[in-house]
C-alpha cells in the first residue's frame, strides 16, 4: 500500500494517497451501499450483503481467470449476487422470519460458498479490469498510480444520480417507495409488496455482487478469504448515514473509502501509531452521527416507514 | 390438552434439520463427495463417541454464553447483534485483570476477578447499546454492529501496540496468562469449566425470564413497549439491565476463550462465536434452554470441520456451507408454526380474523 515514491512526496503524498484510496476503497462501498439503499427503500434490510460481496469477489476472479475476460467476471459476480438475493428476498418475507437473522445466516452461507469454490483460485493471478489513466501529464509514478481510475468507479458514480432519478421520477421508483413506506397502502394501489421487495432485494444483491468484483478485479485486485473487511455489513450503517439517498450514498462511500485510506497513508510517512484506530474511524463516525441525529421524539428523516417490519 | 402443539414444536425443528441435511447432501454429491459417507463422518466427529463429543462440548460452551447476548434483549423486543464486540471486550478485560494480578493472589481469586472483569466489560459494552436505544432512540441493531468493529479495532490496537508481548512474533498477542491461572478441565474430561458456566447461565436466564417478576415485566414490555410504559413499567431500567446482563454473558464467553483456550488475547478472539451465537439465539426461538441444544448441534457441526478436510478432501469452508444451510432452513421452519393443518388443536375452529396493519415507524416511538 505504501511505495517509496509516495513517501518521497512527503505530506503531498499523504493527500494524494488519501485521494487515490478514496476512489479505490470507495468503489466497493459505493456499489454495496447503493444495493442496500435499493433494498431498504423497499422496506427490507439485507445484512447478508457481506456474503454477497465475498461471493461476487470470488466468482468475478474465478471467471476472469478461467475465461480471461474480466468484464464477464463482473457480470457473473452480479448474477451470483442475484441468486443469493433471491434466497434472502424469499426467505425474509416468510411470516415470523427475521430479516437480521436471515442476513446473518446468509453471511455464513455466502462466505462458505465463496471460500469453498474459491479455494483453487487463491494462488493464480486473474486478468484485472483495465483502468482509465488520468495522469498522462505527470512524470511522477506515484501521481500516475494514484490517478488510475476504474471504469467501475465511474459506473457507480453515474449509477448514484440515476438511482436518485429512478426513485423520485419513475413509476417503478414510486412503487418501491410505496411498498417501503406502507405495504398496506401499496397493496391498495394494486401493487404486490412481495414481488416488489423480491425484485428490489435481488437487484440490490446484483449491485453488491459487482461491488465484490471491484474488490477482486480492481482494488486490492486479488482473491483472498479476508478480502472484505466487513464492507458488506458496513453498507447498512452507510445507508443510514446517507439517509436513504443515493446521491448521499456516493458521498458517504467516498468518505468511508477515504477514512480507510487514512491509516495506510499515514503509515507511509512513518506514523505507525494508532493504525487500527484509524481503521475504526468510519464506524466511530457513523455512531457519533447517529447519536447526534437520532432523537426519541421523531424518526430518522428519510427512513422508509415500514423498514424492517414484518408485512402484516 | 396441548398435545398437538407440543408435537408441533418437536417435529418442526427435527424436520427442519433433516431437510437441511438433505440439502447439504445434495450439495456434497454435486461437488463429488458421497453424502452418506459425509453424514457418517460428521456424526462420528460430532457425537459418535465420548471422546469426540468432548470436542463438540468445548465448542458449544462459548456459543451458549454468546447466544444469551442476543436472546435476552430479544425478549424485550430488541435485536442486538453485538455479541462479537462484547466477547472481545470481555476477553480483553479478563486478560488485563489476569496479567495485573499475576501470581500474587491465589488462582481461585484471579479466575474470579477475571470472570467479573469480563462480565463487567461485556455488560457495559452492550449497556451502551441499550442506553443509546433508550435515551437517543439509536437503532440497537446498527449501533451494536458498529460497536463490534470498534471493539475489534481496540483489540487489534492493544494487541499490536501497548499490550503486545515482544516475544509474539508472527501473531501479535498479549503476554500469556500464568499457567496456574488458566481455567482447568472438568475432572475426567478434556472439557474446560466454561461449559458449566454456559449451562448455568442458560438455566439462570430461563428462570429469570420465565419465573420472576423481572422476567414477566421484560416479556410484557417486549410484547408491547407502549402498553408497558402506560402500565408504569420502568422501561428504561429494564432495557439497561437486560442489556447489561446480555453483554456480561458474551463477556464471560470472552473470558472463557481467554482463560481456557487461548491463554492470551490475540486476533483469534473473534473467531466467529459472536455471529454464531446470534443464529443460535434465533434458531432456539429465544428460549434459553433450547439454546443449549442448538449450541450442541452447532458445536458438533464446527467440530466436524477437521474430519471433512482429512477424510473427504473437502475444504474447511464446507462447515460454513453446512452451518449456513442448516440455519437458513431452521429460520424458514419458524414460519411453518400454525400453518400445518395436522398440528391444529381444533381443526373445525374458525380462522382468526386478519390483523389490521398498524403503521408504525421502525427507529423511534416504540422505545
Amino acid at each position: 500500500m505504501s511505495s517509496p515514491a509516495e513517501s518521497a512526496l512527503g505530506w503531498w503524498g499523504v493527500l494524494l494517497a488519501i485521494l487515490a484510496g478514496t476512489m479505490r476503497g470507495g468503489t466497493p462501498f459505493l456499489f454495496v451501499s447503493l444495493g442496500e439503499c435499493l433494498t431498504e427503500k423497499s422496506g427490507k434490510i439485507n445484512l447478508g450483503l457481506e456474503g454477497t460481496l465475498l461471493m461476487g469477489a470470488m466468482s468475478a476472479y474465478a471467471i476472469s481467470y478461467l475465461t480471461g475476460s474480466p468484464w464477464l467476471g463482473v457480470l457473473v459476480a452480479g448474477i451470483s449476487g442475484l441468486a443469493l438475493g433471491a434466497i434472502h428476498g424469499w426467505l425474509s418475507q416468510q411470516p415470523r422470519v427475521n430479516d437480521v437473522a436471515v442476513g446473518i445466516a446468509m453471511i455464513i452461507f455466502g462466505s462458505g460458498l465463496a471460500f469453498f469454490f474459491g479455494k483453487p483460485f487463491i494462488k493464480p493471478t486473474a486478468p484485472q479490469l483495465p483502468t482509465i489513466d488520468l495522469a498522462g501529464w505527470s512524470q511522477n509514478p506515484a501521481v500516475e498510480a494514484a490517478l488510475k481510475i476504474s471504469p467501475l468507479f465511474i459506473l457507480g458514480a453515474l449509477l448514484a444520480p440515476f438511482l436518485h432519478w429512478f426513485f423520485s421520477s419513475t413509476r417503478w421508483g414510486l412503487y418501491i417507495r410505496a411498498v417501503g413506506d406502507s405495504p398496506a397502502a401499496a397493496r391498495a394501489m394494486g401493487i404486490s409488496p412481495f414481488k416488489v421487495r423480491m425484485l428490489s432485494v435481488m437487484a440490490g444483491s446484483f449491485l453488491a455482487g459487482i461491488g465484490g468484483a471491484s474488490l477482486s478485479l480492481y482494488y486490492p485486485g486479488v482473491w483472498t478469504e479476508r478480502i472484505s473487511s466487513g464492507q458488506g455489513l458496513m453498507a447498512v450503517a452507510l445507508v443510514i448515514f446517507a439517509r436513504w439517498n443515493p446521491l448521499q450514498c456516493l458521498l458517504a462511500s467516498l468518505l468511508f473509502g477515504g477514512a480507510q485510506a487514512l491509516g495506510p497513508a499515514l503509515q507511509s510517512v512513518g506514523i505507525k501509531e494508532g493504525y487500527y484506530l484509524f481503521n475504526a474511524a468510519p464506524y466511530i463516525l457513523t455512531l457519533v452521527i447517529m447519536i447526534l441525529t437520532c432523537s426519541p421524539q421523531r424518526t430518522l428523516t428519510g427512513a422508509p416507514g415500514a423498514l424492517g417490519q414484518e408485512d402484516a | 390438552m396441548a398435545l398437538r402443539k407440543t408435537l408441533e414444536s418437536i417435529c418442526i425443528p427435527i424436520a427442519a434439520i433433516l431437510f437441511g441435511l438433505l440439502l447439504f447432501g445434495l450439495f456434497c454429491s454435486f461437488v463429488g463427495a458421497n453424502p452418506f459417507a459425509v453424514y457418517a463422518s460428521i456424526w462420528k466427529a460430532a457425537f459418535g463417541s465420548w471422546n469426540t463429543f468432548q470436542n463438540t462440548l468445548i465448542r458449544a460452551a462459548p456459543l451458549m454464553l454468546s447466544s444469551l447476548c442476543t436472546l435476552l434483549p430479544a425478549r424485550l423486543g430488541l435485536v442486538i447483534i453485538g455479541n462479537e464486540g462484547a466477547l472481545v471486550m470481555g476477553g480483553l478485560a479478563a486478560v488485563s485483570m489476569g496479567l495485573a494480578l499475576g501470581t500474587a493472589v491465589p488462582s481461585f481469586w484471579v479466575q474470579s476477578f477475571m470472570a467479573l472483569a469480563g462480565m463487567g466489560a461485556g455488560g457495559i459494552w452492550i449497556a451502551i447499546v441499550g442506553a443509546l436505544r433508550h435515551y437517543r432512540a439509536v437503532n440497537e441493531t446498527i449501533s451494536s454492529l458498529l460497536l463490534n468493529y470498534i471493539a475489534i479495532a481496540i483489540l487489534n490496537h492493544l494487541v499490536g501496540g501497548p499490550m503486545r508481548d515482544p516475544n509474539s512474533l508472527n501473531k501479535p498477542s498479549t503476554a500469556p496468562l500464568a499457567e496456574i491461572n488458566m481455567l482447568g478441565d472438568i475432572p475426567g474430561t478434556r472439557v474446560h469449566w466454561g461449559l458449566v458456566y454456559g449451562l448455568i447461565a442458560c438455566v439462570i436466564a430461563y428462570f429469570l425470564i420465565q419465573r420472576t417478576t423481572f422476567g414477566f415485566s421484560t416479556r410484557a414490555a417486549g410484547g408491547n413497549m407502549r402498553a408497558a410504559r402506560l402500565a408504569g413499567l420502568p422501561v428504561g431500567k429494564l432495557t439497561l439491565t437486560i442489556c447489561f446482563l446480555a453483554g456480561s454473558c458474551a463477556g464471560l464467553a470472552g473470558m472463557v476463550e481467554i482463560a481456557a483456550v487461548q491463554g492470551a488475547a490475540n486476533e483469534s478472539l473473534n473467531v466467529g462465536y459472536g455471529y454464531g451465537g446470534i443464529l443460535v439465539a434465533f434458531a432456539a426461538r429465544q428460549n434459553p434452554l433450547a439454546a443449549i441444544l442448538v449450541s450442541l448441534l452447532v458445536g458438533g457441526i464446527l467440530a466436524s470441520g477437521g474430519i471433512l478436510q482429512r477424510s473427504h478432501g473437502l475444504p474447511d469452508a464446507t462447515v460454513l456451507v453446512f452451518e449456513g444451510i442448516i440455519f437458513l432452513v431452521v429460520l424458514y421452519s419458524d414460519s411453518l408454526y400454525g400453518r400445518l393443518p395436522f398440528f391444529k388443536e381444533k381443526p373445525d375452529r374458525l380462522p382468526p380474523a386478519p390483523q389490521p396493519a398498524i403503521p408504525t415507524s421502525v427507529t423511534a416511538q416504540g422505545s
